[in-house]
């Protein structure tokens, strides 16, 4: 429950308001995390935060977390420079499920900032391709100049093994892709049903039509993955704050099997 | 291309694919080919709406111009969708402008061609409307998501 002291080692701009810092530590014995944990990052006398782990699980050393400033603490996160110290707890929760998706194809929908906890999935099966079948991702975001991680997209679209569509919700004549929600591009995309496994990070009002999406190309409930968001404060399944129904986000999330929420995500007050 | 082979494609097009094949043989008959090359305009706003569009091939980009800010795209189509819906309803005039962004074929249809036989046959009309009902649907959810901005920063 105690921060440990970790500094900024490097900060850099990804979208308007939203910054990926890479943290160094004195116990990176401590710094290895699975995709879709993330951490408490604390900034001393303004508050603490959770924050994805955004970076490449195979390098750990490179901790990074890409934050939008939002609030009071994640503005001041994203504030800091390289050398500024910062309290860090974790990694906490259950991250996504690389395991099911072994030696099957995986459709990764993607909404906004919902890039951010998926990308150490991607980093993963890039690094492991062999190990699993088609990958797909389908990123939508605000506009072109929303779109994260821009330069590595681009490497890995160059890719013969993967299949990268990115949508936006507006754009100017200069941008010569697609232009719509992310959803529309579930249905396009050519994918074995019966052997999909499916991760959705975003809005929740985007996860729950991209599952509806999902569902009525024939993936199974049990094959679709969410990693959700609720206000989370201690991070280790006491204080109550981020519990969903009968489940705790911080403990038995943040990532969870639709088929696990799917009678929550219509309960306007969870 | 001749009569038959436009025939086949108009058969073929997913767009009209739940539609009785007697039925479909009635939009072929208001159907012609198309072709355009990048940046070129299908349909621009306010124009009459004389002709709809069954894209086969390339991207199309839906959009409104606005002074000072050029064109605002708010769709993309593409293979197997619907340019133009406005035909359907008075006063018959399209809402925004339609740009190719790569080589598009189309099947043309002549929108007073199809209203024509819509009111002559009443069951023909609304086979027609059971085909576009769902876009407009579609459509008009993808468009409520776009307002909201669910991606903006929330409140």
């Amino acid at each position: 429950m105690v921060p440990r002291v970790v500094r900024v080692s490097r900060r850099a701009p990804d979208a308007p308001q939203v910054w990926t810092l890479e943290l160094e530590t004195e116990a990176p014995e401590l710094d290895a995390f699975a995709p879709g944990q993330f951490n408490m990052l604390t900034v001393f006398g303004v508050g603490e935060v959770p924050i994805s782990v955004s970076g490449n699980p195979a390098a750990p050393e490179r901790l990074a977390h890409t934050i939008r400033a939002v609030g009071p603490v994640s503005t001041a996160l994203v504030g800091l420079k390289p050398g500024d110290p910062l309290g860090l707890r974790g990694p906490f929760g259950r991250g996504w499920p690389m395991d099911a998706a072994e030696g099957r194809d995986l459709v990764i929908v993607a909404g906004g900032l919902g890039l951010a906890p998926l990308r150490p999935v991607l980093y993963q099966v890039v690094a492991q391709r062999a190990r699993f079948g088609r990958l797909v991702l389908l990123y939508g975001t605000r506009s072109p100049d929303d779109i994260l991680f821009r330069s590595e997209i681009e490497g890995w679209r160059s890719r013969l093994d993967l299949d990268i569509d990115i949508t936006v919700d507006h754009a100017s004549p200069s941008w010569r892709g697609h232009v719509g929600v992310v959803t529309k591009l579930i249905a396009g995309a050519a994918f074995d049903m019966s052997r999909t496994v499916a991760f959705v990070c975003g809005p929740e009002v985007m996860m729950r039509f991209a599952v509806a999406a999902l569902r009525d190309a024939g993936v199974a409930d049990g094959a679709i993955h969410l990693s959700m968001e609720r206000n989370m404060k201690c991070a280790v399944g006491f204080c109550g704050h981020c519990q969903l129904g009968p489940a705790f986000v911080c403990r038995d999330g943040p990532v969870f099997r639709y088929d696990q929420v799917r009678d929550l995500f219509g309960v306007k007050e969870l | 291309m001749g009569i038959q082979g436009l025939e086949r494609i108009v058969m073929e097009h997913p767009f009209f694919a739940g539609l009785d094949e007697g039925l479909r043989a009635l939009v072929s008959g208001c159907a012609s080919n198309a072709r355009f090359e990048p940046d070129q305009y299908l349909l621009r706003e306010g124009e009459p709406a004389d002709q709809f569009y069954l894209l086969r091939q390339g991207r199309v980009a839906l959009g409104i111009r606005a002074p000072a800010r050029g064109e605002l795209v708010f769709q993309t189509v593409a293979e197997g969708d619907v340019v133009g819906v406005s035909w359907l309803i008075p006063p018959y005039r399209w809402a925004s402008d339609a740009r190719a962004l790569d080589v598009v074929h189309a099947i043309a249809i002549d929108a007073a061609c199809l209203r024509r036989k819509c009111e002559e046959d009443h069951d023909f009309g609304y086979a027609m409307m059971q085909c576009f009902l769902p876009t407009l649907i579609q459509r008009l959810h993808a468009a409520r998501l776009q307002i909201l901005d669910v991606y903006g920063t929330p409140a």
